[in-house]
């Protein structure tokens, strides 16, 4: 068994537990707009980032954010913000910014009942299609979704990581239920933090070479670098090439490919009892604490059930969901939208088993029950 | 680096392997650019400490051409990504280079709020009174009845005075000439680097291709005349009637203060409650 040292452990709030793993991880400025159910990301960034030498800023709004963290990264600095659905929407241009121009930073969006203003201080998982295609253009992003408190603060700092082993903004999708809940959580003395890399100045140096595997070392402002950013399509130096199609096309499928030929890095699911299961139930952040109780619940009443949880929705794990569900002949995809994820399971799944939604939206976590309703009426076909 | 032994006093200054630039013949840029690199020398800048930020126009494109760290952001949001620049590294001298539309149409929000925090940043925003790289359309500064390609009747919207409107947001230094006041321009971008604080600098700016094709002050020398003719002092606009300043270009120093600035309040107020407490300060970095 492995031994886990322990330095420290709390019982917190899932917003409190992401600001704390973004000061593990390294975050040193944040720049946000206060937003329900983000604002207490916001608030003890303001109160913790001061005592570490950090910078807490307070914007105009979500546009003005998401442009600081950008500013900030290229000042040197792990960069961060949080909101909520309609503050990402503001972001959106400026994460395409963030995406052509390999900036790493962490945006975290604890999702609530939209569209719109919607339902502030409910839950819900409406915003994963705007992870996914939010800006404008091709980009293939990284998104993180937690389901509890502990998770909340790891997978914060694995969106750090990621951003700077990969040059390229991260989203961490929790939502309320998550970011109000409180749980203990544990911190342990190992976890391991991604620094980012100075590259070497000399003359061959090209911040944004069409290299293998796709990511540059990055440079900061002041260090001598002369480097031109800008969200024009650019050559390998960073100058504007707007009008050459080889140009566009090799960039942006540099861009794109970073992330999709490194997915058995990225990728992360946890799955149980699915290899000989009939019915495997998918889900993500929140409801999948729900799932379990009810598959556990289902299994009892000797039903052939497992479960999948993702970790990583975007990019999607669909080589390992197609692994583990190989011999489900139905799938379930609990989430808190009307079907989102739940397309990109059809996608890669509908030839080989039934794909049912079990969507649920007005802000409720869906309750064991209800699931374990669903898997006793599809396996009692 | 700057080789000054280079034939041109600016010419070190510039990235020579993206020259040609894009700016159309007799457009004010040049002459901004010459007195910016003058007004900065002045100043005894260093010249490798300053980063740029720009947004989108023609005027943002001026950062391109310069051989240092610029980031050409999104448009009318250059601001907000030189505050988070300038809060994340301190030590840099940030310049941000901006339009009419750029600053105070869909910017306008983050310089009145970069103005309010009075951010150290030097802002030289190049107002043209029309949208160039997009092909002449009215802007947020454009004169009442003057014409663009979205105003062929002429405009009936009333203009912003943007110098005035970032001194009463709170900037710490802000200034407004033309491109005909090179000294004068020389002499406020230098204060600008001076300011410890949010410095405004707009430069009223001749477009021949679009506001002069437009407004028929077809060459770039009669649309100099136009301005030269149109041009009153702060000073003297200071004595006229309300009525009989509409449609001059108010030329002078709208404010010129000191006090405490954005990046520095945030250092001090870790270092004063918390003292010297950093435990890592950049990415590059790991804890310990």
């Amino acid at each position: 068994m492995e031994v886990v040292k322990i330095s420290e452990k709390f019982f917190i709030q899932g917003n409190e537990a992401c600001a704390k793993g973004a000061l593990k991880a390294g975050c040193r400025l944040f720049a946000g707009y206060p937003i329900t159910p983000s604002t207490e990301i916001a608030e003890s960034l303001a109160r913790d980032l001061p005592k570490v030498g950090g910078s807490f800023i307070q914007m105009e709004d979500e546009i003005a954010s998401a442009g600081a963290i950008i500013g900030g990264s290229w000042g040197g600095t792990k960069s961060m913000t949080a909101t909520s659905g309609p503050g990402f929407s503001l972001m959106q241009e400026n994460i395409g910014y963030a995406f052509i121009t390999e900036t790493p930073i962490v945006l975290i969006d604890v999702q609530r009942g939209s569209p719109s203003t919607g339902q502030p201080t409910m839950a819900a998982q409406g915003d994963m299609m705007q992870a996914r295609w939010g800006s404008h253009g091709d980009y293939e992003p990284i998104a993180l979704s937690p389901s509890s408190v502990q998770e909340f603060f790891d997978f914060t700092i694995q969106a750090f990581n990621l951003s700077e082993k990969y040059r390229t903004p991260v989203f961490v999708m929790a939502d309320e239920v998550i970011g109000h809940m409180r749980e203990k959580i544990i911190i342990k003395d190992d976890i391991e933090i991604i620094p980012r890399i100075m590259p070497n100045k000399d003359e061959s140096y090209l911040p944004f070479k069409n290299i293998e595997n796709g990511t540059n070392p990055m440079p900061s402002f002041g260090e001598g670098f002369d480097i031109h950013v800008t969200g024009l399509t650019h050559d390998e130096k960073g100058y504007p090439d707007t009008n050459d199609p080889i140009t566009h096309t090799k960039l942006v499928k540099r861009l794109c490919d970073k992330v999709l030929n490194n997915k058995d890095d990225i990728c992360s699911i946890e799955a149980e009892d699915t290899e000989d299961a009939d019915i495997v139930v998918i889900s993500y952040g929140a409801p999948v604490r729900s799932v379990i109780t009810a598959v556990k619940k289902a299994q009892k009443e000797g039903k052939k059930v497992g479960y999948i949880k993702i970790n990583t929705p975007w990019p999607f794990p669909d080589k390992q969901i197609k692994k583990l569900a190989s011999n489900a002949k139905e799938i379930i995809v609990v989430e808190m939208n009307l079907g989102q994820i739940y397309y990109e399971v059809d996608r890669i799944m509908k030839c080989q088993a039934n794909i049912h939604l079990m969507g649920g939206i007005g802000g409720l976590l869906p309750n064991p029950d209800e699931i374990l309703d669903k898997i006793n009426k599809i396996g009692g076909i | 680096m700057v080789d000054n032994n280079s034939p041109n006093k600016f010419i070190p200054y510039l990235r020579e392997d993206r020259l040609p630039h894009i700016f159309c013949a007799g457009c004010g840029n040049g002459t901004i650019i010459n007195a910016f690199l003058k007004g900065m020398e002045n100043a005894g800048m260093d010249f490798d400490n300053i980063a740029m930020v720009s947004g989108i126009g023609c005027s943002s494109r001026i950062p391109g051409y310069m051989k240092c760290d610029s980031l050409h952001t999104t448009h009318g949001r250059a601001l907000s990504f030189a505050t988070g620049l300038k809060v994340s590294n301190p030590n840099l001298d940030v310049v941000v280079f901006t339009g009419d539309g750029d600053a105070a149409s869909i910017g306008g929000n983050h310089l009145i709020h970069a103005a309010r925090k009075n951010v150290n940043l030097t802002v030289i925003c190049i107002n043209n009174n029309i949208y160039g790289m997009t092909g002449g359309q009215i802007s947020p500064t454009s004169p009442k009845e003057s014409f663009a390609t979205t105003a062929p009747y002429g405009s009936k919207d009333y203009p912003f005075k943007l110098a005035e409107l970032v001194a009463t947001a709170g900037a710490t230094y802000s200034a407004r000439w033309t491109t005909l006041q090179v000294e004068n321009l020389i002499g406020s971008i230098k204060k600008g680097f001076e300011n410890d604080g949010f410095s405004f600098i707009e430069v009223v700016s001749q477009c021949p291709t679009y506001y002069g094709r437009k407004n028929k002050i077809r060459t770039p020398t009669a649309m100099a005349l136009t301005m030269k003719n149109n041009t009153i002092f702060k000073f003297e606009a200071d004595k006229m009637k309300e009525k009989d300043i509409i449609g001059k270009i108010v030329v002078g120093e709208f404010v010129n203060k000191q006090h405490p600035e954005y990046s520095d309040n945030i250092q001090k107020l870790s270092k004063e409650n918390f003292g010297d407490n950093t435990l890592i300060n950049s990415a590059y970095e790991v804890l310990k």
